[in-house]
């Protein structure tokens, strides 16, 4: 049981393995060229654990930016995570001892993989935690390894990142096929894309998440009584 | 040395602020009883939701305008919807459309 859980996990993680040791590479890659070694790459991804935030520090550190700026910063583009925290509150409500754990570690890709349904004969709060403790290594050993290595990679990995994107759209695709309300799948979609249009690429996450929340609110009645239909 | 502990210290902010985020909500709603219906509501449909928002984000920097507007992204998605559809087995959708993106922006679309 213990072994087929830990096996079902790990194939689970492979897709994130893909991303985030491309991922944290390139994140090492760059904070050496900043003048911060591996050391300080393993820390952050240690710690901090959020990668479009890592990428964005690039530019507080090397600037020197005060603290409060940091924070600021860190409020804006992680705010989304409290959302992630909503819709994780029944699954983690009886994982025990390690609920901390899978609280900090809940990343967008760990998110994506925790509302997938749990592989038939794994025990689900093992799979969980097992998961997430893959996905925090990949992200910490391809950050390690960006800033050992640097520029010297073996082999041309223009595009490799692609495997998020494609992670996205498979879970995506699932949830969609499983379901005969699409309404919060094509809102998500929609708003998402009709903000980043409007607002550009670098300020569209928040604006986004807050009105997909408050129109999803408005339409708890219709999309409940939908919910009773399937 | 002041300038390294300054990092230490931007970190230590960064990885307290991103952990107050992600433990607020488990922290507001503790139990069940004292959950507002709508918040449940909105933890049952907004995994639907956010998953077309973080394909969206993954697809932030394409240019439509600009060449290769966007074409190598919509091709491999559409490999990516196709093998899916067609086996169902999850990384073999997720390698295959990666593998088209690769050769695609590596050979075809330089």
């Amino acid at each position: 049981m213990n072994a087929k859980t830990a096996r079902l996990a790990f194939v689970a993680s492979i897709p994130v393995m893909a991303g985030y040791l491309v991922l944290g590479a390139g994140f090492g890659v760059l904070l050496q060229d900043r003048g911060h070694g591996f050391f300080w790459a393993f820390l952050m991804s240690l710690s901090i654990y959020a990668g479009s935030l890592q990428y964005a520090s690039l530019d507080l550190i090397s600037g020197g930016a005060s603290l409060i700026t940091t924070a600021l910063m860190t409020l804006m583009i992680n705010a989304r995570h409290f959302f992630y925290g909503l819709s994780m509150l029944d699954r983690y409500q009886d994982a025990g001892k390690e609920k901390p754990y899978l609280i900090f570690s809940l990343t967008d890709e760990t998110y994506s993989l925790m509302c997938a349904p749990v592989p038939e004969g794994a025990d689900p709060r093992r799979f969980r935690l097992l998961v997430s403790v893959f996905d925090h290594c990949y992200w910490v050993l391809g950050s390690v390894i960006g800033g050992l290595l640097g520029p010297v990679l073996p082999f041309n990995t223009k595009g490799l990142d692609f495997a998020m994107t494609a992670l996205f759209t498979v879970i995506f695709l699932e949830q969609w096929l499983s379901s005969k309300n699409h309404a919060a799948a094509l809102l998500g979609l929609g708003i998402t894309a009709v903000c980043l249009a409007v607002l550009g690429p670098d300020r569209f996450v928040i604006p986004s998440m807050v009105l997909i929340t408050l129109t999803l609110a408005t339409l708890r009645r219709r999309l409940e009584v939908a919910e009773d239909e399937r | 040395m002041n300038g390294d502990l300054h990092v230490l210290l931007q970190i230590l902010v960064m990885a307290a602020v991103t952990a107050v985020l992600r433990f607020l909500p488990f922290l507001m709603f503790r139990n069940g009883e004292n959950r507002p219906g709508v918040i449940s509501y909105l933890g049952t449909v907004m995994p639907y939701a956010v998953m077309g928002m973080l394909v969206v984000y993954c697809l932030k920097n394409v240019s439509l305008l600009t060449a290769p507007h966007g074409i190598p992204e919509a091709i491999a998605l559409l490999a990516v919807a196709a093998l899916h559809l067609w086996r169902r087995n999850t990384l073999l959708s997720i390698f295959g459309g990666t593998a088209v993106y690769m050769l695609l922006v590596q050979l075809i679309f330089v």
